[in-house]
């Protein structure tokens, strides 16, 4: 299509808008935000090189480490219960039960609100439900587990029944013919069947929730803030229900001082989810039949 | 069971329901109800004095709590920034941000799909590693850098979310893209059409189930968005939830049910966008997470 002469003006034009907006907003901030996290500053400009420096005083950080754990049981069980709920509505729903449709739209719905809004939404709720005790939801950093843990089910449940049952559907009704002809009861037609058929989706639903569920900020932000604080033994506050972004950009707008030390717990972040996101689609693609 | 399964997938219009499918009906009735709840909920709680709300919030509004639009009035200019302000400056930024990346990201994506050079290759694959990348690992230095180049502006933060958004869309389009014959456009090049011609009368035309789904997915995400705006953005701009955020976060007293109030009027929008278009969002986020 683009012949040699003409290529480069056309490059102009069709390339360089996006490219010129993707490399100011993705690539030098990438690249510079490495690069910083080797360094002590407050601003771009006052960075003076300390090498390993930050990321050491990020695996000391108490609060930095004690987020990490609360992130990654926030993340199992999230995503262990968001696609079980999701396989067996998706599954109830192509059915053919009266309403599956109006059903499905009503699940959808918490998608389209952004999570500063439901985190503010549920955070009444739970209040509301928690003052007949006499409590509320940042006194106690087990009700804020859940309390998100609830959240996120309510949230992105109704979203990935969308994709389980766009997988139901392409599901062919001759394998099901042939195996129950082979004599398959209705639990090996699930296990030996149905599953494998659905591990394309299953593989994308655990991919969309797990990096969903580790990056969460917003939902996070709203409903507790982190709350409850606790001092620990050794003097530094540590907010119980902080997960690891929330307790990023603590440490950068919190403290001036700190922010080669979040820049570096930043770099950790990112590591940490690009592993974990490989791994997961390396083992689940695994699993995948060829159809 | 299992017959009713495989009848399910030949879609016949009206099915004979069996008392095990007459119960799931229920169940999911009483559980659709459970789930519209808390909005409902937050409907029930702006129509209520900010004493009745901190009462019992699950209480409906009775003759002595009931404020009317009150909670409504008081919520137009709450927080010394007029609503009408907030709500447009998310509606300029979505509707801006989507177009412009629709625009530019499948320009992009077809010209990188159709000449394979490195560079295009590299372009491409850096689209796809930048959508794992976590925002806060490059929030300072994006914000610092859209202070250097003055695009704090909701003009300036388009550009902002075109770079940002540009991975999910270029991935998305070039999918698609791949799969388009190349015949049609040798055909158009030998009768004499030069790529733009090719590219906005043949090919955009063909791409416009992506261009729905792009939309789609990028309108969900940059009407939603908290941070990015929070942190670019001039602080006399405000979108709908760094505006939320900031009536929450402020100290002292908060006027709960003018905050209700807000609530709902920008759930409003959302809603009715979305029993306007659902088919086409259930499409787009199928799409999206097959391409994905």
């Amino acid at each position: 299509m683009f012949k040699k002469p003409k290529r480069k003006i056309y490059f102009l034009i069709f390339v360089l808008p996006t490219l010129l907006a993707f490399i100011i907003g993705f690539v030098y901030p990438f690249f510079s935000g490495i690069y910083l996290s080797f360094c002590k500053f407050r601003t771009t400009s006052d960075a003076t090189f300390v090498g390993f420096d930050n990321y050491i005083k990020a695996f000391q950080n108490e609060g930095f480490i004690r987020s990490f754990w609360f992130t990654a049981l926030f993340v199992v069980v999230s995503v262990v219960l968001i696609n079980l709920i999701a396989f067996f509505v998706a599954y109830a729903l192509t059915l053919g039960i009266r309403g599956s449709n109006i059903f499905r739209t009503v699940f959808f719905v918490p998608n389209l609100i952004g999570g500063i809004i439901l985190g503010y939404i549920w955070q009444l709720i739970f209040n509301g439900i928690l003052q007949y005790y006499g409590t509320n939801i940042n006194l106690d950093a087990r009700f804020g587990f859940w309390g998100l843990i609830i959240l996120m089910c309510w949230q992105q449940a109704g979203y990935m029944m969308i994709i389980y049952i766009a997988g139901f559907q392409s599901v062919p009704g001759d394998l099901y013919e042939a195996a129950r002809i082979d004599g398959a009861g209705k639990g090996q037609l699930l296990k030996n069947v149905t599953i494998p058929m659905m591990a394309p989706s299953i593989t994308i639903c655990t991919f969309l929730t797990l990096t969903n569920s580790f990056k969460l900020f917003d939902q996070n932000l709203a409903l507790t803030g982190g709350a409850p604080g606790v001092v620990s033994e050794s003097g530094t506050m540590i907010y119980q229900t902080q997960m690891m972004a929330l307790n990023i950009y603590n440490t950068f707008y919190a403290n001036q001082n700190s922010r080669g030390v979040g820049q570096a717990e930043g770099v950790i972040f990112f590591l940490i989810v690009v592993v974990i996101a490989l791994a997961q689609l390396y083992f689940t693609r695994k699993r995948e039949v060829q159809q | 069971m299992a017959k009713v399964e495989a009848k399910a997938k030949e879609k016949k219009p009206k099915k004979k329901q069996t008392l095990g499918m007459k119960i799931l009906t229920a169940l999911f009735t009483v559980v659709s109800i459970f789930y519209v709840a808390p909005v409902v909920i937050v409907f029930m709680n702006s129509f209520k004095s900010n004493a009745a709300i901190s009462r019992g919030p699950f209480e409906l509004p009775t003759a002595d709590t009931f404020v009317g639009l009150q909670s409504y009035i008081t919520g137009m200019f709450y927080g010394n920034h007029p609503f009408w302000q907030t709500i447009a400056c998310s509606l300029f930024i979505t509707v801006g941000g989507v177009f412009l990346i629709l625009f530019c990201t499948s320009m992009c994506a077809w010209y990188i799909q159709r000449s394979n050079t490195v560079l295009c290759k590299i372009i491409y694959y850096f689209c796809i590693f930048s959508m794992v990348v976590p925002f806060q690992m490059v929030m300072f230095t994006l914000s610092k850098t859209a202070d250097t180049l003055h695009l704090t502006s909701p003009w300036g933060i388009l550009v902002i979310y075109l770079g940002f958004g540009a991975g999910l869309a270029v991935f998305m389009f070039s999918g698609f893209v791949k799969s388009i014959p190349l015949e049609i456009e040798e055909a158009a090049d030998v009768d004499g059409a030069g790529p733009l011609r090719t590219f906005f009368g043949i090919v955009l035309p063909i791409m416009k189930p992506t261009f729905i789904s792009v939309a789609i997915l990028e309108t969900m995400w940059i009407w939603n968005d908290y941070l990015l705006p929070y942190l670019i953005l001039d602080k006399s701009y405000r979108t709908i939830p760094i505006h939320i955020q900031y009536l929450n976060g402020s100290y002292g007293h908060t006027d709960t049910s003018a905050i209700m109030a807000l609530i709902v009027l920008s759930i409003i929008p959302i809603i009715i966008f979305y029993f306007a278009c659902q088919k086409y969002i259930i499409e787009g986020v199928v799409a999206g997470a097959v391409k994905g």
